[in-house]
Parts: structure tokens; sequence; C-alpha cells
């Protein structure tokens, strides 16, 4: 039974992830209508064979909107966790590997950014720099950091009590090359699951960020952006709200799901 | 009932899918008598063991009958057996720290074991765990019952395991490797408490250790095990004077160390490694606001000298600044005082390019076979990893010619060069770290406990390896162990180190033969021989 559950969470995450990253991809080049062509005669119809999803206040094609919006949703997740790793793992490797001083400084910033809650300082952050996906990014980013940069040092921690990185010192590595050859590979299980929870944290943020309008800004499609539109006309188009809703809830079930079929599948290797 | 058996165990085989684990494994344990099961690793003597408490996995399928005292075990359902174990059936295993719950008072440990069995009161309970605690020599400590386990040592803890073993006076007790963790003065104590506690409750034992030699000092009787089979039983006089089996004859044969003669060298020659009057602190926690705590000193003042091609036992237990001096030595930390050279270089203070070329005439084999490797990389690359050392790295034919005459040194074949390490067994990993040690043909290799963590017959072949290895290569081993009778095995002069300070220092055999510090009369009493059955020298007690 555990084998079978293990595979079911790891496939169908993978299958849903997998689902929304190529409808992100299609409608780099084509959607079923152009978001961006008002058509007032068409205005709220319900969903239907011309429009699948139907169509909003302006008449536009809430089915091509939400392909654009994978699209928003994805990059901005996704760089926003390369963001992370890229600071947050040298700095969790650079932790583990110095101890001492360094290690206090790094953890103890952490810490710092760990303090503020994390949604309210993205809105800060936007707030001040302007609204748009570059700030949502960096803002998001930002809060990766200290997720990756504990990880990594936990991780690494684990391996430095290790004869072979001993080993690799009698041989005249020094701890940053060490960290480099031997720590890193030995955690990229690891980074690739928290890399996965990051980015369904991450387009949670995004959506919350647009919402507010804090995100991407028009012409470019978003999830909360759309949701946020809804808003006013629940009871006369529910469906306006629904499909984004779905479409953020389906992407992150989809993620978490992929997160824990991979967290159990590398536990049961190591 | 004195000459009928305690424990009967008739054709118990074990099973795990198509794999027999254990076959038709037939024995009988008298009262006040103790067998010794002995083995390599994976002859099955824990499983026969655990077979007997039946403790196995639940994957396995068990077949055969055991009776204890007259009960039939081996048709009891498990809720009876749950019983069964502790109230009748003692066990100690080989790692107390992990049979202790860490976060409980061992004398509340003690008297959940006798709650757990008993309807009793608290404080009756409480009771029976201080009389137990004092029985097992723990009653010199004060407050031992409010002591938590990370406050005692690993041979305290092991009395705790025993005194909670032997709290509800079971008729049989079953000892799994329960010395094999600890070193020589605690192992000889626990052994004779023990054999004490067997004697004087009129109780059976079963004792399994790979150790032929504990066997020796303890056991009444001997069941040789071989591939799932007792392939010979005897009294232990017996099996140590003609062992009639192959498999215990080749057993004998490799826990029968034969003390190595020492090599004589030119005089004159200076030393290939020189250790003056190393010191290496370590900074304590602090626990007042105002003042610093004093430091640590791990090692205290340690000089030693290694010369081509001699073979240095260093020997002490576990705490007594080994490990630390070996980190100094490799450079791997800089001690506060003293100094380290190799081959006249000042190793303890070189930087940059010195010290990359000094650490090519010192290399390095650990303990432990399994963390000593890098999981993802191949046994070439692992091999090939001091040639960092070099100023210019060989090119990859001459490197995958130099990592193949390096393997077959140490009997294993090139075409190993491409598999990970986790194909190879314990012994196989040792070969490879040899190996890698190898690689940059240093002058002084050390071995921190290199041979601790294998089986006799292992350990006999890596000996034999190593000292094949030092007639042919000329190069100088420092051996770091706290087992005396591999030291005595391999070395050809002895330091021994106690709390820091090497307290005596002399030929191998001297040393051994007519030790004159304390310490190492103790050490030399406590470690067990296989020549005298049956006795525990009583210098301990």
């Amino acid at each position: 039974m555990s084998s079978a559950a293990r595979n079911l969470s790891l496939w169908s995450g993978a299958f849903i992830t997998g689902a929304f990253v190529v409808v992100a991809a299609v409608a780099q080049f084509w959607t079923p209508y152009d978001p961006r062509v008002l058509s007032i005669t068409d205005k709220l119809r319900p969903p239907s064979a011309q429009h699948w999803f139907g169509t909003d206040q302006l008449g536009r094609d809430v089915l091509s909107m939400i392909m654009q919006g994978a699209q928003t949703s994805v990059g901005v997740a996704l760089v926003s966790v390369i963001i992370g790793m890229c600071v947050g793992v040298p700095l969790g490797l650079l932790s583990a590997a110095r101890r001492g001083a360094t290690d206090e400084i790094v953890m103890r910033g952490n810490d710092l950014i760990f303090a503020f809650p994390a949604l309210l300082m993205a809105i800060l952050i936007t707030a001040v720099f302007g609204p748009g996906a570059i700030n949502a990014i960096i803002a998001i980013g930002i809060f990766n950091i200290p997720v990756f940069a504990r990880v990594t040092r936990a991780g690494a921690l684990q391996q430095w009590i290790r004869d072979y990185t001993l080993a690799a010192r009698v041989a005249g590595k020094d701890p940053l090359r060490i960290s480099w050859e031997h720590i890193l590979p030995n955690l990229l299980g690891l980074l690739v699951v928290q890399g996965a929870i990051q980015f369904s944290l991450g387009v949670i943020a995004e959506a919350g960020l647009s919402y507010v309008g804090l995100s991407a800004q028009p012409p470019i499609q978003s999830w909360g952006r759309m949701l946020n539109e809804a808003q006013t006309l629940t009871v006369l188009a529910p469906y306006l709200a629904l499909f984004p809703g779905i479409a953020v809830l389906l992407f992150v079930l989809g993620l978490n799901l992929l997160g824990e079929g991979l967290r159990r599948r590398a536990g049961r290797s190591a | 009932m004195s000459a009928a058996q305690l424990l009967e165990v008739m054709d118990l085989s074990v099973a795990i899918g198509a794999v027999r684990i254990l076959k038709n494994v037939s024995l009988e344990v008298r009262a006040g008598e103790i067998l010794g099961l002995v083995g390599a690793s994976g002859s099955g003597k824990s499983m026969t063991a655990r077979g007997i408490a039946r403790l196995l996995p639940p994957t396995a399928s068990c077949t055969g009958i055991t009776r204890l005292n007259g009960q039939t075990l081996s048709s009891k359902s498990e809720a009876q057996m749950r019983a069964i174990r502790g109230r009748d059936i003692g066990m100690v295993f080989q790692e107390p720290m992990s049979a202790l719950n860490p976060l409980m008072r061992i004398g509340d440990q003690v008297a959940e074991t006798v709650r757990a069995h008993r309807q009793i009161s608290d404080r009756e309970a409480q009771h029976l765990a201080r009389e137990m605690l004092d029985l097992v020599g723990l009653q010199g400590e004060k407050g031992a019952l409010d002591r938590l386990p990370y406050e005692l040592s690993g041979g305290q803890c092991q009395r705790v395991a025993i005194a909670m073993a032997v709290v509800l006076s079971p008729q049989f007790l079953i000892a799994d490797e329960p010395t094999t963790a600890l070193d020589v003065i605690t192992q000889a104590q626990v052994l004779l408490l023990l054999q004490g506690l067997v004697r004087s409750r009129n109780m059976g034992m079963i004792l399994v250790t790979h150790d032929l030699a504990v066997i020796a000092q303890l056991a009444d009787r001997v069941a040789v095990m071989h591939q799932g089979e007792i392939v010979e039983q005897a009294p232990t006089a017996e099996i140590l004077r003609r062992p009639r089996n192959a498999h215990s004859a080749a057993l004998l044969a490799a826990s029968e160390l034969q003390p190595k003669r020492a090599t004589t060298r030119d005089g004159g020659t200076p030393a290939v490694l020189q250790v003056r009057g190393i010191v290496r602190e370590y900074p304590r926690r602090r626990t007042s606001l105002w003042h610093r705590p004093k430091p640590l000193r791990a090692v205290d003042g340690v000089s030693l000298s290694v010369y081509a091609g001699e073979t240095i036992g260093l020997v002490g237990e576990s705490g007594s600044g080994k490990s630390s001096l070996l980190r100094v030595i490799l450079a791997l930390e800089r001690p506060q005082g003293g100094e380290v050279s190799l081959l006249g270089g000042a190793l303890s203070s070189a930087t940059g390019a010195t010290l990359r070329r000094l650490r090519r005439s010192i290399q390095v084999v650990f303990q432990d076979p399994y963390g000593s490797f890098d999981p993802r990389w191949t046994v070439e690359q692992l091999i090939g990893e001091p040639f960092f050392l070099l100023s210019t790295p060989p090119s990859n034919v001459e490197r995958r010619r130099k990592v193949a005459m390096v393997l077959e040194q140490v009997g294993l074949s090139a075409a190993d060069a491409q598999r990970p390490p986790r194909e190879f067994s314990g012994g196989e990993r040792q070969r490879i770290a040899i190996a890698r040690a190898l690689i940059t043909e240093p002058a002084v290799i050390a071995f921190d406990e290199a041979v601790s963590a294998l089986d006799v017959l292992i350990r006999a072949q890596i000996l034999a390896l190593l000292a094949d290895l030092a007639e042919r290569l000329k190069v100088a081993y420092l051996f770091v162990s706290h087992d005396l009778n591999v030291i005595r095995a391999i070395a050809d002069r002895v330091y021994v180190m106690q709390q820091g300070r090497i307290v005596e220092e002399g030929a191998a055999a001297a040393v051994f033969d007519s030790p004159r510090h304390a310490y190492t009369q103790a050490l030399v009493a406590a470690s067990p021989k296989l020549a005298i059955p049956g006795r525990l020298t009583e210098y301990l007690t």
C-alpha cells in the first residue's frame, strides 16, 4: 500500500504540475482568443462551446486569460525559487563549512528575515518600489533565501561529520572545494524537494500579491487579479471566480503532491 | 532439576522470503551455564538469539521448537511472548545508549520495566529499581536513580540496561554483543558483572559475540555458527585447544593474533614523523556570566617519533585524546603548543604549497568503512582524490594506471575502479581506503581504529595485508586503537595514552609483557585473552 501511495502522490503531482507548465508554454504561442481584445457584445457569457470557461465583464475569453495567467504564475514562482536557491544554498554551504562567526552572522541574518511576516513584507516592498512582476519576484525570492540556507546548512552539517569530508581534507582540499565537490551533490535530492515546496508557496504568494494589485500589471494576465475583478460579480457570474480559483488550488495541490512524493522517494533511497 | 536443560532449542529455522537464514539450529543451555555463540558477521548468531525471543522481523518465517524451563515458547502468541520477554527472558544489546529512553531518569526506566509486568506500587517499584542499580554497581553514584542516560558513560548505560534485563529475575539472559561498543577496561567490568549475575542467580545465558577472546573468558560452552548452521558445539576449553570443524579452526586462527616480531631499524636515521610537545585544547561551554571557562586540554604535551618503515601503536581508551592527537598530526587542526614535523618539514605550521607538499607524505585510513567514502563517487575517483595534492595532476591514462596498481596492491582488481563504494563489503571498503592512502606513496599512514569495525576473519586478512604492504613498500604506520591484541599483532613500538598524556612507551613486547605504569597494567589485565578459558582476572574487582 505504502509503495503504491508513494507512487500515486509522486506521479499525480508530476502530472498536474507538468500540465500547468505545458499550458503556460502553449500560451506563449497560442490561446483560443486574444485576451487583450475587448468585445463588449460578448460580455459575461456563461461557459459554452465557443468559450469553455465563459467570458468576463469586458467580453474577454476566461480560458485564454487563465492560460496566460499560468505563465505569470509559473514565471514568478520559478524565478523566485531560483533566486532563493542561488543565494540561500551558497550561504548554507558557507555557514556549515566555516562554522563560528560566519555561521552566526549568516544564521542570525536568516532569523531577521524570518522575523517579518513574508506576505506583509512583500506588500511593503512592492508598495515602495512600485507594483510589477519583477518586484513581486524579488519580494518572494528574498523570503526563499533563508529557507534554502537553513535546509542546506542542516544537510551539510550532517555530512561534515562523515569521514569522507575528513579524507578530502587530508587530500588537501579546502572546505569550499569540499562543499562543492562532495556536499552539494549529496544535497541535490533535498534541494529539489524543498524547491517544489517553495514553488507552491510562491504560486500562492503571487496570487495574493496580484489580488491586491501589486504583482504583474495589465495587460499581463494573472490569476489573483482575475479573482479580484470577479469578486464584485460573484452573484452575476460565479464562474468568473470559480475557474481562476480552481487553477490556483489545483496547481498548488499538484506541487505539494510532487514535493511529498519526491521527499518520500529521497527518504527511501537514502 | 539442576541437571535438566533450562533452554532447549530444536531445529530452529528462519527464512526471509526464499533466503534461509537459519538452518535447523539446535542448542541447549543449563541453569547457571553460559553458552557462547560465535561466528563471522552474517553467520546467523544474532538471528538465533532473536529467534529464541521471537523478536524476528515481521517478514521472517520461523519453524522449530523452543522450550524454556518446560514451557514451549514457539507455540505462544505474541501477547504471551510480550509477557515472557523481560519476565522470563532478559535481553542486553550492543548499543546501550539506544536501549535507554534519553528523556527518562534511569531509576524510572528500571521501575517502569517492573510495572509493565507486575501489579506493584510506584514506591515498591522504585525500591526495586534502587536495589537493582546497586546490584549492577551503580550504588556509588550519588543520586544514580535521578540521572539521565546522557549523564552516564557507555559502560554505565550498559549497566543500566543489564539492571533492566534482570530486574524481574528472569531465568534466562540473552546478551547480543554486550561489550562490543565499550573499551577494554569497561568491557572486562561488564563481563564480570554478567558472569556474577548468572552464577549467583543460577540463570542461563547466551552470549552472542564475534570475539572468541570474550568467549574464552566467560563461556562454559561454545557453539560456532557458519552460514546459518551450528557447525560445532563443545566446551570452551576443548574448542580452544582443538577445534574439530574447519570453520571453528579458521575463526580461532583469525582470533589468535600472533605478536609481531619487532623489525630492527637502522640506527642513526632521522625520524620520518616527529611530534614534539603537542598541546591541543578545546573551549568549554560557558557556564558563568563572568568567568571564561578553562579550556579542556585533550592533548597535554605529547611527543612521539615514527621512523621509516616502522609500525607504531598508539593505545588508549576512548576519551584519552588519541583522536585529537591524530587530527593534529594530520594537520586537520592546529595545536596550541608544540610542533609536528614530517620528513624535516614543519607540518603543524605549514600553509599553502608547503602544506600540500607535506600532506602527500602522510595519509589516513578511518574506522568506519561505510562513512569514509562519498556515496556518489566511483572507486577510481575516490582513490584518485589525493592526486589533488600533486602540483601537476596526472593525465587520465596515468591516473587510471596508478589506481589500477594500488587496487592490485590491496588485493582488489583493476576492474573494480568504475564501481561505486556501496557495491563493496566492509572489508573490501577498508582495502579501498588503504588504496586511497597509498596512492601518493606516503612515508606514513595513520590508521584510526581501522580494523575495529571488522569481524575477526576480515580483520586477520586486513592485518596480514598491512604487514605485507609495510614490508614491500617500506611505509611507516601510526596505528591508533583501543584493542591491545591488534596493536600487539602489528606494532613494533607502542605508546600508551591516558588523559591526554603518554604514560608509557617502548618496544611492543616489553610494554605488553611487563607493563610498568599502573594504567598500562590495568589495560593489559582487562584485555580479553584467548589462552585462559573461563577466568576473568580478579585484578579489576
